[in-house]
């Protein structure tokens, strides 16, 4: 399948480790790979929104939840976690296709949504990404999901395509 | 019933073949396959049928077989309407590497236009 992307590269991002305070005041930690406390991670998909879920992910039952993280959490995929008090809030993946592009999905959990941490995860995510040399990554998002679609095009995401039931948006990293 | 199955040539497509050839053998449903010209698949129509007819082999079935050409979509959702079938079934919602269920034009376009019954298989 080819996939347009935008002739442009971003600009730098961020990269992980690092600090921020989010918009309720809150020290959100974000930090590369998700491998160190998989657990946790379980632990928050568990608790996840099922209205919060999109295309079918994340999965609803712990079975499916770990098959699917053991995809995710693999060597080939670039993972960053936001953590408050130490327990993960949210969390953003890039997994390799069959090319050399990345798709990228992005969670975060209900209490913690509104405060800019979606946005914060998924610069890091992409600094992250440009320091390991990755050059294209790729999304599908819903269409009524317009609070995710303008995270997106904020960050520098463009829309490569509105044909099917969810748009494609894509950026070029370097 | 009558069941009218479009067929692209995708795995997911012959997964279908199996899920509705079984429903049909239980439940006595007439199966008419309609094999849907897609650009993104390598598979001839002629491939295609001859994948069907050796699937089929080894069931009780035998459907009638027919090549739609042109927008694969609108071919089902008019033969569906034409002939008065009680069900149009179609598979799709391949996943992304990331996991992610995306439905393609064909399956939007069915879900949206079609007046029958449609079955999403999985």
């Amino acid at each position: 399948m080819t996939r347009e992307y935008p002739d442009e590269p971003a600009g730098e991002f961020p990269s992980p480790p690092d600090t921020v305070t989010d918009g309720e005041g809150r020290e959100i930690r974000y930090r590369s790979g998700g491998d160190d406390d998989p657990e946790a991670l379980v632990e928050m998909y568990l608790d996840f929104e099922a209205e919060d879920r999109a295309q079918g992910i994340p999965p609803v039952r712990e079975e499916p939840i770990r098959d699917w993280l053991d995809v995710l959490l693999s060597d080939d995929c670039l993972n960053v976690v936001a953590c408050h008090d130490g327990a993960p809030v949210g969390h953003a993946t890039l997994v390799p296709d069959e090319g050399e592009s990345y798709e990228l999905a992005i969670f975060v959990v209900r209490p913690y949504q509104g405060a800019g941490i979606g946005t914060e995860l998924l610069e890091h995510l992409l600094g992250y990404a440009q320091e390991e040399g990755v050059e294209q990554v790729w999304l599908t998002v819903e269409r009524w999901n317009d609070p995710a679609i303008a995270v997106y095009k904020k960050v520098g995401f463009e829309m490569t395509s509105t044909e099917s039931f969810e748009l494609e948006m894509a950026i070029r990293l370097e | 019933m009558k069941v009218l199955l479009g067929i692209g040539g995708s795995d997911g497509s012959f997964e279908a073949l199996a899920d509705t050839v079984t429903r049909a053998e239980e439940a006595g449903d007439a199966v008419t396959v309609a094999i849907v010209d897609r650009e993104d698949i390598t598979l001839t129509p002629e491939e295609i049928e001859t994948e069907i007819r050796e699937r089929l082999a080894e069931t009780s079935m035998e459907p009638d077989i027919r090549h739609l050409s042109g927008h694969p979509g609108s071919r089902l959702v008019e033969l569906a309407e034409q002939e008065q079938f009680d069900r149009l079934v179609v598979a799709g919602g391949e996943r992304s590497p990331l996991g992610k269920i995306n439905f393609d034009e064909t399956l939007e376009f069915v879900l949206l236009n079609a007046e029958t019954t449609v079955t999403l298989v999985r």
